[in-house]
């Protein structure tokens, strides 16, 4: 069912992990909003992470274990003063444990525009098959 | 004016000891810096999306807001003399049918929003870029804005 008009987006405070492995440089570490979903075939994950360049994303899957762990960089120059502030920048991070086997190969991520794409396909046995009877 | 009010005269109100024991307390972490580290992080949110920080150097003011997802084709921006305004939708594309969500917390929606400069701007030279989900735009101060120095004359 098509909305004809489209609401408008609410804010939403960038969440702040509350209580992180203490990190070597200290800054601040939020939690990004996720949209998972699955197809038979694979999971994929969607993660926004505004002001993540894709040298500082790291993605680890290890143990079923899934860690998102982005780095934005301050935009601001060295001699900018703050007029009005609203949001803070930091590292992006939050982890996931996968219930279903993903087949590690081919794992595909793509980030665009502060949007992480990952495509986790699953282990060809997990995917279900239908079981013909013969009579 | 904290401290005035900290060392003033005691006054004939009911409070019992405990709780202006209490208040010094807050008043002195006030002062110290406290547990956010000097920052009192409450300055309130206009509560509207796109969340924005303004900053400023000598010459330009920067504004800059988190969208992830849009392209510099998805944004209306303008700017007159002391205000910008950005407007656009964040469209989620719709993925598989069969698709079962597990998880759903990115937003979608309209959004407009204006935000007020202290001083006016050299709206000619305006200029934008939008990367990584990060929008800046750069907006050079008027002439008058801009701080002048004025020699003092010794005479």
């Amino acid at each position: 069912m098509a909305e004809t008009e489209s609401k408008s987006i609410q804010v939403k405070e960038k969440a702040e992990v509350t209580t992180p492995a203490e990190q070597t440089r200290p800054g601040l570490v939020f939690t990004p909003a996720v949209d998972i979903f699955e197809t038979e075939k694979e999971i994929t994950l969607l993660a926004d992470m505004p002001g993540v360049k894709s040298k500082d994303l790291n993605i680890d899957l290890r143990e079923n274990v899934l860690t998102l762990d982005g780095d934005a960089k301050l935009p601001e120059g060295a001699g900018e003063v703050d007029v009005i502030r609203e949001y803070r920048t930091g590292k992006y991070y939050r982890q996931f444990t996968l219930s279903q086997v993903i087949d590690q190969a081919k794992i595909d991520a793509e980030l665009k525009d502060g949007v992480l794409r990952l495509r986790l396909p699953k282990v060809e046995a997990a995917t279900p098959r239908k079981i013909v009877i013969k009579s | 004016m904290l401290l005035r009010r900290m060392t003033g005269l005691p006054t004939w109100d009911w409070t019992s000891p405990s709780e202006q024991m209490e208040r010094l307390r807050r008043q002195m972490e006030l002062l110290s810096g406290g547990p956010t580290g000097g920052r009192i992080w409450s300055t309130p949110t206009a509560g509207v999306f796109p969340l924005m920080n303004v900053t400023e150097d000598k010459d330009n003011y920067y504004v800059r807001a988190e969208l992830p997802g849009l392209k510099a084709d998805d944004l209306e921006l303008s700017v007159t003399g002391d205000t910008v305004s950005i407007a656009g939708e964040r469209k989620i594309p719709a993925e598989d049918e069969k698709a079962q969500y597990h998880r759903r917390e990115r937003d979608a929606g309209r959004f407009s929003r204006i935000v007020t400069l202290p001083a006016q701007m050299n709206t000619a030279k305006v200029g934008a870029s939008c990367t990584d989900g990060v929008l800046k735009v750069t907006l050079p101060k008027a002439e008058e804005a801009k701080p002048r120095q004025i020699a003092v004359k010794a005479s």
